[in-house]
């Protein structure tokens, strides 16, 4: 009994030193080789700068828009009931399934010379593609369904007795909203918004397809890493990259310490 | 499952129970009834504006532009032979990364459920780690570990086996997360009494573990399936996208796009997009199916 324990426990180990913290230690090990110094050169050139703060303005946008949306969707999903309701899960879980260059694609399609939306965007100057904007749209795409995972399953567990019981009490739909039901779900969006913004700062495909990859223009953070490495600076890629895991690490504390108080026992 | 359906009788009685009550007076109660139609009704437009311009339209590009040279291009665009060998490669490296993720994932969870060692909630934290971390960076680190400078001597730069390890890092907490809950959530009496009646570890594990976690482990792996076939951060430094050998469909869309043909990329990529709506639909499928497994 107890032998076997261990041994799960060693091959559960050695499965996540070979995959998970073998490969992820190697940031440090690489920034030690190629030098710090080059590191924090290639972090502080203003390319570099530049992309971080093209990542940071998309999140900025993207994040607010798809935890809005998240929320009013659950609610919608889990409260009402509604004709294509089947398919509005499924666009939202659509994302979850897709290949981010699919996203990309299909973006790049619809806003390019040719595309239904592309050929009024050209005529009326307006850049869609290869600027932020199409970067945003991509990003929001990819993002849509985290906050929604969260917030849908959260909603169905506490049930409506609480609301109606506002409501019978005199509270308008807005009152019960911001007294009784974001309350309750409140670190399920916590949780959601951690999760959209980890990925709205990690996007590479779908963004890499529409952006054009311009550097000091449309490179985000990740785009950077690609082509610093692309380059062989690898101090760079490994610098910028030591910054981008030092925020996934942040993310998972929030994680960590929103999620308990759930009650998931 | 019992309280929201519950809940949801409830809701559909309201009308109903608000007109037998005639506690608050009738003018209020039509203005309340109004004003939270036009909630509803501007809720529900919010949501199919936002799922219309951010989803449906381009997905609905892509499908158009895919089929606007008419049906025998689209099929010569799929079958193309590098297509054919991406999409073939594309596959079975995502079989390989779910299928063995399927069983460290499980042994993972079980660990964590089953087992009590000092630092547990850490190593708990960081399985999450790749749900975190740009994919790019992923594919970095990989690299760096398997590739041409590893210190442990081996290298599998642009060969499939680094396809696999990329996709490995990045799908790993998929089934370690769909079991995890449904462990926590076991009776352990179960076992003791299959154990106290003579069953050996391996008959407890197949006869009364298994079956409740089978649906866990079904929905996590066809979810790592999803996650791994469209990976393209993690693949695209590690792979070297040599056609034929470690070009993967995501690569292959992403160049083909780039050389200036976006037809043929739409092509194979309503081949990925199909593949996902038959993910999505199978895990609807599992989950349905366990929830009646459950209730019965």
């Amino acid at each position: 009994m107890l032998r076997r324990k261990l041994t799960l426990r060693a091959v559960a180990f050695m499965y996540l030193l070979m995959i998970l913290v073998g490969p992820l230690s190697m940031i440090f090990w690489r920034i030690g080789k190629d030098g710090v110094t080059n590191a924090w050169e290639a972090l502080i050139a203003h390319d570099t700068i530049h992309a971080f703060q093209v990542t940071l303005t998309i999140a900025i946008i993207a994040v607010p828009l798809n935890t809005i949306f998240g929320i009013v969707v659950s609610l919608a999903i889990v409260r009402k009931k509604f004709p294509g309701k089947g398919l509005v899960n499924a666009f939202v879980d659509l994302p979850l399934a897709l290949s981010p260059v699919v996203v990309g694609l299909a973006l790049f399609l619809l806003y390019g010379r040719t595309g239904w939306f592309g050929s009024w965007f050209i005529a009326h100057h307006i850049q869609i593609l290869f600027a932020l904007p199409a970067m945003v749209l991509a990003t929001i795409f990819v993002s849509v369904p985290f906050v929604a995972r969260e917030v849908v399953p959260t909603l169905r567990e506490i049930g409506d007795d609480q609301e109606q019981a506002a409501r019978t009490l005199g509270a308008t739909g807005w009152q019960t909203f911001w007294r009784i039901t974001l309350p309750s779900i409140r670190w399920a969006v916590v949780y959601g918004v951690v999760l959209t913004t980890a990925r709205c700062l990690g996007e590479f495909g779908a963004v890499a397809v529409v952006s054009g990859s311009i550097q000091g223009k449309t490179e985000t953070a990740t785009l950077r890493v690609d082509e610093e490495y692309q380059n062989l600076n690898y101090a760079g890629a490994y610098g910028i990259s030591l910054v981008l895991a030092a925020i996934a690490i942040l993310v998972l504390i929030t994680m960590t310490v929103s999620r308990p108080k759930e009650g998931t026992s | 499952m019992g309280g929201s359906s519950r809940s949801k009788r409830l809701s559909e009685d309201r009308p109903l129970a608000s007109t037998g009550l005639a506690l608050r007076p009738r003018r209020s109660r039509s203005v309340l009834h109004s004003s939270e139609r036009a909630a509803t009704a501007l809720s529900l437009g919010f949501v199919t504006a936002f799922l219309t311009v951010i989803v449906a339209l381009p997905i609905a590009a892509l499908i158009w532009a895919s089929k606007k040279r008419g049906g025998s291009d689209f099929w010569q665009a799929v079958s193309n032979p590098e297509a054919v060998a991406a999409l073939k490669l594309t596959i079975s490296v995502a079989v390989i990364a779910a299928l063995v993720n399927a069983v460290f994932g499980t042994i993972i969870a079980w660990v964590l459920v089953r087992d009590e060692f000092r630092g547990k909630s850490i190593v708990n934290a960081l399985i999450d780690l790749p749900f975190a971390l740009p994919t790019i960076v992923a594919g970095l680190v990989v690299l760096a570990f398997y590739g041409t400078s590893s210190p442990l001597g081996i290298n599998v730069a642009f060969t499939r086996t680094a396809i696999v390890l990329a996709l490995l890092f990045v799908t790993l907490p998929f089934v370690v997360r769909t079991v995890q809950p449904v462990l926590i959530e076991l009776d352990k009496d179960m076992e003791e009494a299959a154990r106290s009646l003579g069953a050996d570890e391996f008959t407890v594990f197949r006869r009364i573990v298994l079956p409740s976690i089978l649906p866990g482990i079904l929905s996590g792996v066809t979810m790592a399936f999803a996650r791994a076939i469209g990976e393209i951060g993690a693949i695209v430094l590690i792979s070297g996208n040599l056609p034929y050998k470690t070009e993967v469909s995501s690569v292959y869309i992403f160049l083909r796009n780039q050389g200036g043909d976006p037809a043929g990329a739409s092509a194979v990529a309503v081949v990925l997009l199909s593949i996902s709506f038959a993910v999505l639909l199978a895990v609807g499928g599992v989950r349905r199916f366990a929830t009646r497994y459950e209730r019965a």
